[in-house]
């Protein structure tokens, strides 16, 4: 398991940040090709309450915890909201903003009462210079489940996410592979939490592919820029927080923010300059 | 590879052409409720490939359910559709549904070729390379609806028309026998429906078996051979040109002013 452990502790922040990236910029592909850059921001606030009752109860913080907490939490905010959409006049996005931000509330009104406040608040924030050999592992491990299995599904995810319909007429298990989607989707915010945060996790998977969408109209190169995109900024992240002096995880986020504007403006392809 | 002289033989709608019996879909007692509502109650007709077969009825009749319903996308309530002489149990393979053009999220980042490279999917499996057999697929399903010279365009970047045109290309890269499509000409200039028209008439004549939900009565004989009026229920089935009278468009529509 331990295929890492002579790596140097300081650059292990360099390596997560570079795998998260990459995991995570792929993914994005799926998010951006859903349309659900909201429904990622909503289900990344969600995992504070679920993680925080974790801890609350079993009194310590452990990844299984944390992972098992997120998932209970967004699993019942998301099926919630549907739930109110399909027997009320409410629309789903509706229901799940209102959802959300309630537990998110929930969530930070516990923090004060929970025994181990401070890794806590890393957790949330994000901080790569606390990562150690077994976080690193756990997210080598996610990231190759998530890549693995999104890669050997793709066409039946791409033939649901470009029209449903036609793809259950083809014998795609429509279900199934949305199902799929939103247990990787949760995977993956759990594996960034330690680079950037709960909070700031959407960024990385929504910016890489929506910075590639920018340039091309090929679904291949969407995933795999977009991982490229997630690892270089991963990587230049944290070189960037030595120099300036910030949290690794900021500087991530950033860096994408800026080369998103940059892609949006001078783009030879959708640039806004080019129209 | 071994599997190159099966698909040749394959690839042809040979099959259909001979109009035989075991290219029949037999619809009987077909019933679809959403809950307590009922979309279609005891549809029964049966049609053979070669054919052109309308839907025709007023809003909300359940033309885009049937549709639905032969494509496997929503639940039989009672009732069969046999194909080929066996019950389709959810869906066949056979069959390829081209939803309503508005349903279909246009800006999604695929080009012409790959939407046509996705009625492959089915057949390559999950993990399969594409094979020089899928390539020929997709090259001969595109050159028939001449999109060869559009095959590089991202499909926003087509006319109604042509968008259209793409997802039947995809249908025939699918080696679809029934194509199933739900308002194919709405939204369509004179041109794009001379085309689409056109296209349909050199599909059936290969064999192939359209169904299309259709709203537009005056063009329903020029363009199908044959018509299902419905209206929740069967009302009429049979021949376009023996159907369509003044008198039965008149009572398939009357309940549709009566009701609102």
């Amino acid at each position: 398991m331990n295929i890492i452990a002579n790596i140097d502790l300081m650059i292990a922040p360099f390596i997560g940040a570079t795998v998260i990236g990459f995991a995570n910029g792929f993914f994005s592909g799926f998010v951006n090709l859903r349309r659900s850059a909201l429904s990622v921001s909503a289900l990344s606030h969600t995992m504070l309450p679920g993680i925080a009752i974790a801890v609350l109860i079993t009194q310590q913080l452990t990844q299984a915890n944390a992972f098992i907490g997120a998932l209970l939490a967004c699993i019942l905010v998301g099926l919630g909201s549907v739930l109110v959409s399909r027997n009320s006049r409410i629309p789903e996005s509706t229901a799940l903003a209102i959802l959300y931000t309630a537990a998110f509330s929930g969530g930070i009104a516990i923090l004060p009462h929970l025994p181990i406040i401070a890794s806590l608040e890393s957790w949330l924030f994000g901080d790569l210079s606390l990562m150690s050999h077994r976080d690193l592992n756990f997210i080598f491990i996610i990231s190759t489940i998530s890549l693995a299995l999104s890669n050997f599904f793709m066409r039946p995810l791409l033939l649901t996410m470009f029209e449903p319909n036609v793809a259950s007429a083809q014998g795609v298990p429509v279900r199934a592979m949305q199902y799929l989607i939103f247990t990787l989707l949760i995977l993956m915010l759990v594996a960034s939490l330690q680079a950037v945060g709960s909070v700031l996790s959407v960024s990385l998977l929504v910016a890489p592919s929506a910075i590639m969408l920018l340039f091309t109209d090929n679904t291949k190169s969407l995933f795999w820029g977009g991982a490229i995109i997630g690892a270089l900024t991963g990587a230049g992240g944290v070189a960037l927080s030595h120099c300036i002096n910030i949290h690794a995880g900021q500087a991530i986020v950033i860096l994408l923010g800026i080369i998103f504007l940059l892609a949006f403006t001078f783009s030879p392809r959708y640039g806004v300059l080019k129209k | 590879m071994p599997q190159h002289a099966h698909h040749q033989e394959h690839q042809d709608h040979s099959c259909c052409a001979h109009h035989d019996h075991h290219h029949d879909i037999v619809v009987e007692n077909l019933t679809v409720k959403y809950r307590n509502l009922t979309a279609l109650q005891n549809i029964n007709f049966n049609t053979s490939c070669g054919n052109r077969l309308a839907l025709i009825g007023p809003n909300g009749a359940g033309k885009s359910t049937l549709l639905k319903a032969i494509a496997g996308l929503v639940k039989k309530s009672s009732g069969s559709i046999q194909w080929r002489g066996t019950a389709v149990a959810k869906w066949s393979s056979e069959f390829a549904y081209l939803p309503q053009r508005e349903e279909v999220d246009w800006n999604f980042p695929i080009t012409v070729r790959g939407l046509v490279e996705m009625g492959r999917y089915p057949q390559i499996g999950i993990c399969k390379k594409f094979s020089q057999k899928d390539t020929k697929a997709v090259d001969q399903a595109l050159q028939s609806l001449h999109l060869t010279d559009l095959q590089h365009r991202q499909i926003k970047q087509l006319s109604g028309g042509q968008q259209q045109r793409a997802f039947i290309a995809r249908a025939i890269a699918q080696e679809a026998h029934v194509l199933l499509l739900d308002e194919p000409f709405a939204g369509l200039d004179r041109n794009a429906a001379k085309t689409l028209s056109d296209l349909m008439h050199k599909l059936s004549a290969e064999g192939r078996l359209i169904i299309a939900s259709h709203h537009d009565m005056r063009s329903t004989k020029e363009l199908f051979n044959q018509v299902l009026l419905i209206n929740r229920e069967t009302v009429a089935f049979g021949d376009s040109e023996t159907l369509i009278t003044d008198q039965l468009l008149e009572t398939t529509f009357l309940s549709e002013t009566a009701s609102s």
